[in-house]
């Protein structure tokens, strides 16, 4: 019946839209991210970093002269012996240097640190040093103009990629569609996350307020099923609404101040993913794919959460199936990520095709540009399967209503689909 | 139609146990049909393959004239024992949900569940969540969503559990009511109080069998055991030789001071009524005669009882 869905889903929806837990949640959620999004610039720009002081005493005398401090870091050339620099509590780090440094430098240096260093601080004074004892080695060769050869020896590489198996010759860029890739398959997993599991509570709910066996004597299960998915489904989307209007008008106030944070220098990467996404044929074909791998991945997870919401009833037992759900879609994340290194590869091919993972993995592949079929078909068998667990699901909701109070096995659950 | 709904040997198993074993009901219209049983009997089982929420492994139900589809269910309005509501939602939004699930408009949702909320008089719980009302509150509630889209089959199952004798009287009357107006109700219960005041018919299951089927005047007549209640004055000595050729039983109740005097007695069958009469008028003065009917409840004692044994000597037989 047509109606019961219509009237299932205008039920799921209305009910959760105006609860408090929805408007607060929707409202609070942005300016969340707003702060931590902005907190690390407002903190770098506010934070001056205290200077500290590193002794270096330097018995080979080449090298001391050669370390740079840094704002954070200020290197000391240190006469007196090393228990005079450790009795001095200003004195952050000392460097001892022995006469053969240079030669061998992992038995002459040693570095003491007062407390634990930050790996930065760490990092900053091993560069330093090996800088020196490189330049030090090198110039011992008595080359001329040594560093303008090395200056001209050294490439920096950065070049525009171009697709040519389209008819019109696009640019593409790999780093654009990694963080595009990445960007989506975060959402999908959050919106799995919480929208999916919010099915499943939702049928838990009605077990446990006895209200099922007056619904599944007016509806059809699977009508039930389908109503809450899609019900909560609309939720999400207009959580995600007001989301992006609040998260879109705050950062227009606040770009002001992102804009004065340095940001990495415009390069040919960053110039043809402008260009890539100019190209609105391009940017149009790749947002309709990833919406519809999107809802379905969403309705796919959100049955599989709706056969275990039918299978217990009781959060407890839930979480500990819920497994069942989550494993797949983390595995799926991962396994995209290793496609995007490889994105034509055989395995990148079948975990795009198999309903689990072809949500996230098509993530990861569809910037990169699938043959049509190859989308054709994932998009039938992600479809297709989840119409099938909504069959599945009605099963197991039909015949669980029995079942209160026992917690099914694994075993069970799968007879319990196989009942007529 | 005699008959609006009729299951026909209804066998339902459960992993381990079988719920139901070779049931056949027949309802009649318009009647109040009563389903009785102990505990775990299995009547609720049979209500939810009647309600298409579950299928029989075998046999089948016709619901007026054809086999039950899922489709019939707008015509059955169920009262289930475990019963709830969305405790966050507005009663009168819920109410509108459940009607609308059953095929009513919106509007007309509103205007009959408006007048079912004043005859109730419960008008003032309309914006009111679920979750701020009591059991009983909630159960009226209820009541109205099952009845609403005015279904022709009527299904209670324990309507009476967690209410008072007044509010019981109420939905008492408006049973009634609703069969008058033609529909069938098929009612599951344990208090027997109610079957006598409410049932045209009945059907007793026991360890997942009827045991015992009938309409229920029958019944109390056939389980009677045609028992009577005498009370006399007179010689009971002289009662009892001069009737003793029509009783099966003979039980002196007590006598007093004045000589009034009481006897139980069991006819050897129908026809000895007329005899017993004409000799006990002889032998005796008779104050008061009439007939003992047994009440449901000694009925349904009586029966679960009988059946327990015979399955006991069965498996002993065996």
């Amino acid at each position: 019946m047509k109606s019961a869905l219509n009237i299932i889903i205008a039920r799921e929806y209305l009910e959760r839209v105006k609860r408090k837990s929805f408007i607060i949640s929707t409202l609070l959620v942005p300016l969340l991210m707003v702060v931590l999004m902005f907190a690390p610039a407002a903190i770098m720009l506010l934070d001056t970093p205290e200077s500290r002081s590193v002794a270096v005493i330097d018995d080979s005398g080449k090298i001391a002269q050669r370390l740079k401090s840094s704002d954070e870091i200020t290197f000391v050339n240190y006469s007196q012996p090393l228990d005079s620099a450790r009795a001095d509590e200003n004195i952050e780090a000392i460097i001892t240097i022995g006469p053969k440094a240079i030669d061998k430098p992992n038995s002459s240096i040693t570095v003491y640190y007062r407390g634990a260093p930050s790996l930065s601080t760490d990092s900053y004074i091993s560069g330093q040093l090996k800088n020196a004892i490189e330049d030090l080695r090198l110039e011992a060769y008595n080359i001329a103009n040594i560093k303008q050869i090395l200056e001209e020896v050294n490439v920096d590489l950065s070049y525009p990629t171009i697709r040519i198996d389209k008819e019109e010759e696009t640019s593409t860029s790999s780093m654009l569609s990694y963080i595009i890739a990445l960007m989506m398959d975060m959402m999908l997993y959050m919106f799995i996350l919480i929208y999916g599991s919010m099915v499943m509570n939702s049928i838990i709910e009605e077990k446990n307020n006895r209200v099922l066996e007056i619904v599944v004597s007016s509806v059809k299960p699977s009508s039930l099923m389908l109503g809450k998915i899609i019900g909560i489904g609309l939720v999400a989307i207009t959580q995600i609404l007001i989301w992006a209007v609040i998260l879109g008008a705050c950062s227009a106030w606040l770009m002001p101040l992102a804009a004065s944070i340095p940001t990495a220098e415009t390069d040919a990467e960053v110039l043809s993913a402008i260009g890539q996404l100019s190209d609105f044929g391009y940017v149009a074909s790749l947002f309709i794919y990833m919406i519809l791998f999107f809802i379905g991945g969403y309705l796919f997870y959100s049955a599989i959460y709706a056969a275990i919401g039918s299978a217990v009833d009781n959060v407890q037992d839930a979480s500990q199936l819920s497994t069942i759900a989550t494993m797949p879609v983390i595995i799926g994340i991962i396994a995209s990520m290793s496609v995007i290194q490889n994105p034509g590869s055989t395995m990148a091919f079948w975990i795009s095709i198999f309903p689990f993972t072809s949500p996230m993995a098509m993530m990861s592949r569809l910037p990169f540009g699938v043959p049509f079929w190859e989308i054709a078909l994932s998009l039938v068998l992600l479809y297709a399967s989840f119409l099938f667990l909504i069959w599945l699901c009605a099963k197991i909701y039909r015949v669980g209503i029995f079942m209160y109070g026992k917690k099914p096995s694994f075993v069970e659950i799968l007879r319990w689909a196989r009942y007529k | 139609m005699e008959h609006i709904l009729t299951a026909r040997n209804i066998v339902k198993d459960f992993t381990g146990h079988r719920a139901l074993d070779d049931v056949s009901i027949a309802v009649p219209t318009g009647k109040v049909y009563g389903l009785l049983g102990p505990n775990g009997a299995g009547k609720t089982t049979l209500i939810r393959i009647i309600n298409h929420i579950t299928a029989p492994d075998s046999g089948e139900v016709i619901f007026d004239g054809h086999r039950l589809t899922a489709d019939d269910i707008v015509n059955i309005g169920y009262l289930p024992e475990e019963r709830g509501l969305y405790k966050k939602m507005k009663v009168g939004d819920q109410a509108v949900f459940f009607a609308r699930l059953k095929g009513l408009s919106k509007r007309d949702a509103e205007t009959a569940l408006k007048q079912w909320f004043e005859r109730l008089d419960i008008s003032q719980w309309w914006d009111k969540k679920v979750e701020e009302l009591s059991k009983g509150m909630a159960q009226k509630v209820q009541f109205i969503v099952t009845v609403l889209h005015e279904p022709r089959l009527l299904i209670f199952d324990e309507p009476f559990s967690g209410f008072d004798p007044i509010n019981a009287g109420i939905l008492k009357r408006e049973i009634l009511k609703l069969r008058d107006q033609g529909a069938t109700v098929i009612f599951s219960t344990h208090n027997m109080g109610s079957v006598e005041e409410l049932c045209d018919e009945i059907t007793l299951i026991n360890r997942s069998r009827n045991i015992l089927s009938g309409p229920v005047r029958e019944l109390r007549e056939r389980f009677s055991d045609n028992r009577y209640s005498l009370a006399f004055i007179g010689n009971p000595d002289e009662l009892r030789s001069a009737t003793a050729q029509c009783c099966r039983d003979f039980e002196l109740g007590g006598i007093d001071t004045d000589g009034n005097a009481t006897a139980t007695i069991a006819l050897a069958d129908n026809n000895a009524l007329k005899p017993f009469i004409a000799a006990a008028n002889n032998a005796v003065t008779i104050n008061s005669f009439r007939r003992l009917m047994p009440s449901m409840d000694e009925i349904f004692v009586s029966a679960v009882e009988a059946s327990n044994l015979a399955d006991e000597n069965t498996e002993i037989k065996q």
